[in-house]
C-alpha cells in the first residue's frame, strides 16, 4: 500500500493545477493518477489558440498551455503514476487502481481530490436513427486523429451540433481540404462561445443551420449521407423539411458530460443540475477529505476556470491534511430566477479567505441585466452585464467581508435582474 | 463623407464582446462595446486588414506521436491563410523539438515563421 497526503484522480489542467498548488500549499506526499500514458489531458489535441487569456494574459495554444503545467508539476515534486487507471475509492481514502507495471495497487491517502475531467455525448446517447456505418465520430475523436495521430476521418463531413469542439473541427476540416457541408445545430442558437462562430465557421464561410438535426443516417459499410430536417419549438423534426446531404463522415459535438462514475461509487453528494458533485469554497464535497475540481463539477468553457477550481481544490485539501479547515456550517447557494446552475453549490462564509468565485450559466439569452447575489433582503454582490448567453459562464468574486455578513443560517440566491434596457 | 453603423464580434478572448461600430468612409471613427482597452484596436484592425494566428500540425519523424503542433508566431493575413497551409503541409520535421522552435522561416512570403507548440523527444 502505497501512502500519500494528496492524492489528485487525473493530469489533466485540473489535476496538474490542484497537485501543484497542494504541494506549495505544504502538502509533502502529492501524487497524480493518470490514465493516459501523459499528463496534460485534453489539452495536447486541442492545437487552436486561446488559451489562458486570464491567466498567462496571452492566447496559448491547448500544447502550450499544458506544457506550462507539465513543467510546474515536475519541478514541484509532485509523483505521478502514468498509465494508471483509478478503478474505485472507498470513503476513508483508500484508492483502488491497475497499470500494467504494478498490476493492481493501492493508495491511502489523507485527502483527494476528483480531477477526472468530462467525456463526449455519443451516437447512442441521442439515438439518431438509421444504419451503424463506418465514418460516425465524435468531434473529439476527429480531432485525436487529425491533431495527434495524423489521419483525415474521410472527405466530406457534415457536423451535428455547435459545441466548441464541433465549431473548432469544422475549421481544421477545412483547412485540411476536407469539404465542411455544414454545422447543424438543434437548438435556435449556437451551443458554442461566439467567437468560434465567427473564427471557424464566418471566417471559412461553413453554412450554420440553426433549428436542424439529423434524422437519419444511410450507408451500409461507410456513411453515405444523412437526412436533415427542420425542427419546430419542441425540437420535433417538421414533416416535409427533409433534405438528403451527402457526406462519408458524420462529426457529433453534442455535448460534454461530467465523468462522476468514481465519484457516484464513493457515495458524494452530486447535483442533479451540473451533473457533478456538489462542493464548496474550497471545492470539499460532501465527504469529508474528498475535493473536486474541473469538469467533473460541470462543463467549463475556459480552461482557465478549470485552473482556478483545481487551485482552490489542491489549497484546500493541504488544509484539510494540516488540520486548517473550520468546521462546515454550510449555506445552500441557490439559482434563482434566470439561473440554470451555480457551482460552488453551498459556502461557510466562515471558511472563506480569498475571494470567493461563484460560476453561473443563464437559463436563456438576455440583455441589460443585473446579476444580484443576495441574503435574505441583503444584496452582497452584483454586477451589471450588457448581455449574457447560456454558453459563457459567468464568474462572480465576492469578497469574504461581504460574504461574512451575510446571515448566518441563510442560503445565498443568484438571481437575474431586468436593467429595463436603462443605460448604465 | 459618409457615416454608417455596423457591428462586429471581438474574437479576441472568450468574453466575445459585440462591438458597435461608427465608420465614415473607410475608417473606423468610433467603437462602443467593448469591454476591455484591446477591443477599438481589434475592430480597426478586422476592418481594415483582418489577420489571424494560424494554427496547424506537421509531420514529426523519431517522436511518438506522429504530428508536431505549430503556430504562426505572429499574425498572417486572413487572405493568405490557405497559402500558408499549403507550404505548411509540405514540411517534415524530426524529433527531439522545443516548443517556440522555428520549424519553417517566412512563411509563403508573409515575413512571419512558423514555430512549434509543443516539446517532442
Amino acid at each position: 500500500m502505497k501512502p500519500a497526503d494528496v492524492a489528485v484522480i487525473g493530469g489533466g489542467p485540473g489535476g496538474m493545477a490542484a497537485a501543484i498548488a497542494a504541494k506549495r500549499a505544504g502538502a509533502k506526499r502529492v501524487l497524480i493518477l493518470e490514465r493516459d500514458s501523459d499528463l496534460g489531458g485534453i489539452l495536447p489535441q486541442c492545437i487552436h489558440d486561446g488559451f489562458g487569456t486570464f491567466i498567462m494574459r496571452e492566447r496559448l495554444t491547448g500544447p502550450e498551455y499544458a506544457d506550462h503545467y507539465k513543467y510546474l508539476v515536475a519541478d514541484s515534486g509532485v509523483e505521478c503514476l502514468l498509465n494508471t487507471t483509478v478503478l474505485e475509492i472507498d470513503e476513508d481514502r483508500t484508492i483502488l487502481a491497475v497499470n500494467p507495471d504494478e498490476g493492481m495497487l493501492t493508495v491511502k491517502s489523507q485527502a483527494v481530490i476528483l480531477a477526472m475531467g468530462c467525456r463526449e455525448r455519443t451516437r447512442f446517447q441521442l439515438l439518431i436513427p438509421g444504419t451503424r456505418p463506418a465514418g460516425v465520430f465524435t468531434a473529439g475523436a476527429v480531432q485525436r486523429l487529425v491533431n495527434i495521430e495524423g489521419y483525415l476521418p474521410g472527405k466530406r463531413a457534415v457536423i451535428l451540433g455547435s459545441g466548441d469542439i464541433g465549431l473548432i473541427m469544422a475549421r481544421r476540416l477545412k483547412l485540411e481540404g476536407v469539404e465542411v457541408e455544414g454545422v447543424y445545430e438543434i437548438l435556435p442558437q449556437p451551443s458554442g462561445l461566439t467567437r468560434n462562430v465567427v473564427q471557424c465557421l464566418h471566417d471559412y464561410d461553413i453554412p450554420l443551420y440553426l433549428e436542424h438535426t439529423i434524422t437519419m443516417i444511410h450507408g451500409k459499410k461507410r456513411v453515405e449521407g444523412v437526412t436533415v430536417s427542420r425542427v419546430d419549438a419542441g425540437r420535433k423534426p417538421i414533416p416535409g423539411s427533409q433534405r438528403f446531404v451527402s457526406c462519408d463522415t458524420v462529426v457529433l459535438s453534442v455535448g460534454l458530460i461530467p465523468e462522476n462514475e468514481l465519484s457516484e461509487k464513493i457515495g458524494i453528494m452530486m447535483d442533479p443540475v451540473t451533473g457533478g458533485p456538489l462542493v464548496d469554497e474550497w471545492m470539499e464535497t460532501s465527504n469529508a477529505g474528498i475535493f473536486a475540481c474541473g469538469n467533473v463539477l460541470n462543463v467549463y468553457d475556459l480552461v482557465d476556470y478549470v485552473t482556478y477550481t483545481g487551485e482552490t481544490a489542491g489549497q484546500g485539501a493541504a488544509r484539510y491534511i494540516k488540520g486548517q479547515l473550520p468546521e462546515r456550517h454550510p449555506v445552500r447557494v441557490n439559482a434563482g430566477p434566470g439561473i440554470r446552475l451555480v457551482v460552488p453549490q453551498q459556502v461557510t462564509p466562515a471558511r472563506v479567505v480569498d475571494p470567493f468565485s461563484l460560476y453561473l450559466r443563464v437559463e436563456e439569452a438576455r440583455s441589460n441585466v443585473r446579476i444580484a447575489v443576495k441574503s435574505g433582503d441583503m444584496i452582497i454582490a452584483r454586477r451589471r452585464e450588457r448581455a449574457v448567453k447560456p454558453p459563457e459562464m459567468i464568474r462572480l468574486i465576492i469578497s469574504p467581508e461581504r460574504l461574512k455578513e451575510a446571515a448566518e443560517g441563510e442560503g445565498l440566491l443568484v438571481e437575474l435582474v431586468d436593467e429595463g434596457g436603462a443605460a448604465r | 463623407m459618409s457615416k454608417r453603423n455596423t457591428s462586429l464580434t471581438c474574437i479576441l478572448c472568450p468574453m466575445s464582446c459585440m462591438l458597435e461600430l461608427t465608420m465614415e468612409d473607410e475608417r473606423v471613427i468610433q467603437v462602443s462595446g467593448n469591454n476591455c482597452k484591446l477591443g477599438p484596436a481589434y475592430a480597426e484592425k478586422e476592418m481594415i486588414n483582418p489577420t489571424r494566428i494560424l494554427t496547424t500540425t506537421v509531420e514529426i519523424e523519431g517522436a511518438r506521436i506522429s504530428r508536431l503542433p505549430v503556430k504562426t508566431q505572429e499574425e498572417i493575413p486572413k487572405s493568405m491563410i490557405l497559402a500558408c497551409m499549403r507550404e505548411i503541409s509540405r514540411i517534415k520535421v524530426k524529433a527531439p523539438i522545443r516548443s517556440g522552435e522555428v520549424v519553417l522561416e517566412n512563411v509563403a512570403g508573409t515575413g512571419v515563421n512558423v514555430v512549434a507548440t509543443r516539446d517532442l523527444h
